[in-house]
């Protein structure tokens, strides 16, 4: 069963959300750029037709990833770096019923969570004061037992206020597609315990009117100890059961094929999708789409040393399907049979570039550590003694920068990271260095070697918003060999889970005393 | 060559003697053994089969007594003056063959090229033509 769950661009709360946080966020992304429309719309076209014969073979589905994908996305809009705003994405989807909808689930979902709030931490309360307003004279009153009753109502519903706050109030980290199925059952559960409970209070109690107090207010307890006990139940659902690993899961990205394994517990799809992503950002290094391009060019070089001529004439459509197909193994068969100089060019290329890539490290090094040596950390006494010439760290730094800024450039030119690091960022990261007292090797260290993404400036946390791709219902169990694929801007990510197996251990007694040895001679003498 | 038990052992030897020669003070017969019921088999690079704990010449002086008489590196010595030698501890084997009144000392050797010759020449010359005797050696 086919199920791509689209509405994450909607940004789903699943279940609780703050309605000012949203709308504050609304405002805030009226103002960016709509670029992204055509794009998208380009994305819902794309997917639906497959592309040239040659790279796409397979019948249309969602696990298509066509290779030339995001080079034709990001050459028509430049603009893939920005987040898409809530209206650009209601706009595109052809259904306006769903937008509305979404609006009213939310707001829904909302007022029950609030409702079933009140109802909860109200109903204990009510339980004691309906008794003194309505019968108030027939009542026996009690002495220090009930008070002691009361005292622990009182301290047992903070406490049930403060565990229902930390875990179903906080704002959410993210939204998520569909909705939280554990979090729906247990509100679903608590809501017909109260009930249950205000039903046998309305027959046993009101309608007998009953006298004894103490009776009541026991009755009162009970009920608020059974919620600490559903909340007890809550806390291992949501958080513990996740807590120890039962999968493994690899994470493929689908552009360079850097690849990470990670341990998770058992959680539905959307929810294992949402620890991966996180774990991305922490722990992928950063997706420069300028290092694909030299293996882009080899690929159309491929393609373009061929030259197809239809000899027949034009055929009808049928006879013309067929002749793409045969056309496409003609040329494979074409590629294959010509003798090919193109491995050598690239070992060629990569050694040239190796080379070059080494000779502007060696000179950016020796221009930072240059500069480096004109900074001096004044002591407490100096400064009092010289206090012209005095700069804090913005300042030292902006003194040094044009010395090493033309290597520094030249370096990040070859290794084609010059779009990640801006100058402000440079100068920013270089007053950082100066005022902790870091070596130019440190300061260095963070343009030789790519780092994750959630280090770079916020215009390359690239997609926000990710689409969740699978085959299963997103709120099912993670199982084993399950796929799912995670998009988000011009490329995607892979997750292919293994269940950890059943370990069947036994054990073995050995006595300490069991272990001797023998001593294994070869000698030889001379008769 | 190897010993399974319960199983008699056959063997074509070659018979060598050796007349001790006097060197200072004491005699020498020129070779080195290796081997013995108390060593490890497995080390032993002359053997055929890894197990066989038997007495084996590992060294041979050149030009000695040994030599001369006809033994070669890599000889198992089954008997020496009607001892065996092919379930005795090295120290044990040592002793037999240094014994102080012992002039002569007459070994029984065998190695694989024994084994060779005589069939080849069985096949030639027929089965009462053996130069050298068989041994045969029933272990209990």
């Amino acid at each position: 069963m086919d199920t791509e769950s689209n509405y994450s661009g909607y940004s789903y709360y699943s279940g609780r959300s703050r309605g000012s946080h949203r709308h504050r966020e609304r405002s805030r992304d009226r103002h960016k750029p709509r670029g992204k429309d055509s794009r998208s719309e380009k994305s819902v076209t794309i997917n639906a037709a497959p592309a040239e014969p040659l790279l796409d073979d397979s019948a249309p589905g969602e696990q298509v990833q066509d290779d030339n994908w995001g080079e034709t996305t990001t050459a028509v809009t430049g603009t893939s770096e920005h987040s898409l705003s809530q209206e650009d994405v209601v706009r595109i989807t052809k259904d306006l019923e769903d937008s509305v909808g979404l609006d009213c689930r939310r707001y829904l979902t909302l007022t029950l969570a609030v409702v079933l709030g009140l109802l909860v931490f109200l109903t204990p309360l009510a339980f004691l004061v309906l008794p003194h307003l309505l019968w108030p004279e027939k009542l026996r009153i009690c002495g220090t037992a009930c008070e002691g009753l009361f005292i622990s109502v009182a301290f047992k519903l903070l406490i049930l206020l403060l565990a229902v706050w930390a875990l179903f109030f906080r704002p959410p980290r993210a939204g998520l597609p569909r909705v939280f199925v554990f979090r729906a059952l247990l509100a679903v559960l608590v809501l017909l315990f109260v009930l249950s409970y205000w039903l046998f209070y309305g027959v046993r109690i009101l309608d007998s009117q009953d006298e004894d107090y103490q009776g009541i207010v026991q009755y009162a307890v009970s009920l608020v100890d059974a919620l600490l006990f559903i909340h007890y139940l809550a806390i291992v659902l949501l958080e513990l059961r996740q807590l120890r690993p039962c999968f493994s899961v690899c994470v493929t990205r689908s552009t360079d094929g850097e690849t990470r394994h990670y341990n998770l517990g058992q959680l539905s799809i959307q929810r294992a999708a949402l620890a991966i992503l996180e774990r991305y950002y922490c722990d992928f290094p950063v997706h420069n789409p300028a290092l694909l391009s030299a293996s882009k060019s080899r690929a159309a070089k491929h393609l373009a040393g061929l030259k197809v001529y239809n000899v027949d004439g034009p055929g009808n459509n049928a006879a013309a399907a067929g002749l793409a197909h045969s056309q496409s193994r003609a040329m494979i068969a074409a590629a294959a049979r010509r003798r090919d100089t193109s491995h050598n060019e690239l070992y060629y290329e990569e050694a040239e570039h190796e080379r070059r890539v080494r000779k502007r490290k060696a000179r950016l090094v020796v221009a930072v550590e240059e500069a480096f040596t004109h900074i001096k950390r004044m002591q407490e006494e100096e400064q009092k003694k010289a206090p012209g010439d005095v700069m804090d760290p913005r300042e030292a730094a902006q003194a040094i920068f044009p010395s090493m800024a033309r290597a520094l450039q030249k370096y990040l030119r070859t290794t084609k990271q010059q779009h990640c690091h801006s100058m402000e960022s440079i100068q920013q990261h270089l007053a950082f260095c100066i005022s902790s007292s870091l070596t130019p090797k440190a300061f260095l260290e963070s343009y030789l070697s790519s780092g994750p993404t959630l280090q770079y400036s916020r215009d390359h946390w690239l997609a926000r918003r990710w689409t969740l791709v699978s085959e299963a219902p997103v709120t099912s169990g993670l199982k084993d060999a399950t796929v799912f694929l995670l998009r988000g801007g011009d490329f995607s990510l892979v997750a292919t889970s293994r269940k950890i197996p059943y370990i069947q251990m036994s054990e073995e007694y050995v006595d300490p005393k069991s272990h001797k040895f023998v001593l294994r001679l070869q000698s030889e003498t001379s008769v | 060559m190897f010993h399974v038990p319960g199983v008699p052992l056959t063997a074509v030897v070659e018979q060598v003697e050796i007349k001790k020669l006097h060197c200072g003070d004491n005699m020498i017969l020129g070779f080195s053994i290796g081997g013995g019921i108390d060593q490890d088999p497995v080390q032993n690079p002359f053997s055929e089969d890894k197990n066989d704990k038997g007495i084996y010449v590992t060294r041979l002086t050149a030009e000695g007594p040994a030599e001369k008489a006809g033994l070669r590196m890599g000889d198992k010595i089954m008997q020496a003056n009607g001892w065996d030698m092919t379930m005795v501890k090295h120290d044990c084997a040592r002793k037999i063959l240094t014994k102080k009144k012992e002039d002569v000392v007459r070994l029984l050797v065998t190695r694989k090229s024994l084994e060779e010759a005589v069939k080849h020449s069985m096949g030639k010359c027929g089965p009462w033509q053996q130069k050298d005797t068989t041994y045969n050696d029933v272990m209990q």
